[in-house]
């Protein structure tokens, strides 16, 4: 902003001189000029004021045009870009929740599997034991070829299993990749809303000076600050290890107790 | 520790509750309930018999912390051991919670390891 004919400077230096002008025409007993020079002085002030406020509704438009928000054109609610990333967004929780439910449901299709093959091994080795130790007749031993048999063959057929359900458990985290690439997407555009929203209340804050309107941010951080509730719930924390009010793990929360006496 | 104890895993995320589920499963306990938050998870305590209380923080509805509290008041549940598993890190929460009656406090992300060690030390003290 070009600080020499900025219209705060205009009014500044109208204020000046007709105020001069209006003490000197007030001690004249000169009322007419007086109120001629008045009318003069709102009349520089609503020059700036109509500007600025011009100003502020420009960026606004302009605003809501990138943004894609105008409520009145066809179809807002599929090209406003809000919404566009409010339904990606969501994409990613469904994404996530798929990836984690596919995965879970691999794990518990497995376990068992597992568990079954390493309980028949154990039982084997203990028969085959008593076979080396030639504590096993004939018809056991008979019994125990088949057992073994059998295990190999279902050995062979779970482990094949088991190898596809965790080529499946990796695959199935391919949603990293997808939820990545719209997560900073969204980012980009929180970004540029921020950066336009402040364009905007730097624009408000002329309109608020040439209207002479002040705001208490004192009463209006108070406000903020008795809105905050902590029984609510705050979610994760970013840079934990950087902040000293947060836990960095589970250790210090071990310590942090067993320091109340737990 | 009796395996067959009741226990009841409160967390607004399924698949949070999954994942207790078969921690907990893994660990021998198999007799296991879900609610999704402190509103549906109050009831259930109430009628339900329960042994042992898991149970997020942040939560719609009721959260973990006001149903800790409302367990605490309960002339019949206020003895309920009641484990938070939360990503809740403010110092001033765990001071928070510990002031409210928690027997245990596990952050997340954890491990299985950490969960087991949570519970075994809750009931050496419950039952100690």
């Amino acid at each position: 902003m070009d600080h020499k004919d900025s219209p705060m400077d205009e009014l500044e230096s109208s204020l000046k001189t007709h105020a001069q002008a209006l003490l000197a025409s007030l001690e004249q007993g000169k009322f007419g000029d007086a109120v001629q020079l008045i009318h003069e002085l709102n009349k520089a002030r609503d020059r700036g004021l109509y500007l600025e406020v011009g100003k502020l509704t420009r960026e606004l438009h302009n605003s809501i045009v990138d943004f894609k928000l105008d409520p009145r054109v066809p179809h807002a609610q599929e090209i406003s870009e809000i919404a566009d990333a409010t339904e990606r967004l969501d994409y990613v929780v469904q994404m996530t929740e798929r990836a984690a439910n596919r995965t879970m449901d691999l794990v518990e299709q497995s376990a068992p599997m597992v568990n079954d093959l390493s309980g028949e091994a154990r039982q084997l080795s203990v028969e085959w034991g008593r076979f080396m130790r030639r504590e096993m007749s004939a018809e056991s031993f008979r019994e125990l070829a088949k057992r073994i048999e059998l295990f190999l063959a279902r050995s062979e057929r779970d482990n094949g299993k088991l190898s596809a359900n965790l080529n499946d458990i990796l695959l199935a985290q391919d949603f990293q990749d997808l939820t990545g690439q719209v997560i900073k997407r969204v980012t980009k555009l929180v970004t540029d809303v921020e950066s336009n929203l402040l364009k905007l209340v730097l624009m408000a804050s002329n309109v608020d000076r040439f209207a002479g309107i002040e705001h208490d941010l004192n009463s209006i951080h108070a406000e903020r600050e008795e809105q905050k509730q902590p029984s609510r719930g705050e979610g994760p924390q970013i840079n934990a290890d950087k902040r000293e009010d947060v836990v960095a793990g589970q250790d210090d929360v071990d310590d942090l107790l067993s320091s109340l006496g737990f | 520790m009796d395996k067959n104890m009741k226990i009841l895993i409160v967390d607004d995320f399924s698949t949070m509750r999954r994942i207790i589920k078969n921690l907990l499963r893994d660990l021998g306990f198999t007799n296991t309930a879900e609610a999704d938050d402190g509103t549906t998870a109050l009831p259930m305590l109430q009628s339900g018999n329960f042994d042992f209380l898991v149970t997020d923080w942040n939560m719609p509805g009721m959260t973990g912390i006001d149903l800790l509290r409302a367990v605490r008041a309960d002339e019949r549940l206020k003895l309920l051991p009641v484990l938070m598993v939360t990503a809740e890190a403010k110092r001033d929460q765990i001071i928070e919670a510990a002031q409210a009656g928690v027997n245990g406090y596990v952050v997340k992300p954890f491990t299985a390891q950490v969960l087991k060690e949570k519970i075994e030390k809750i009931f050496e003290r419950v039952n100690g």
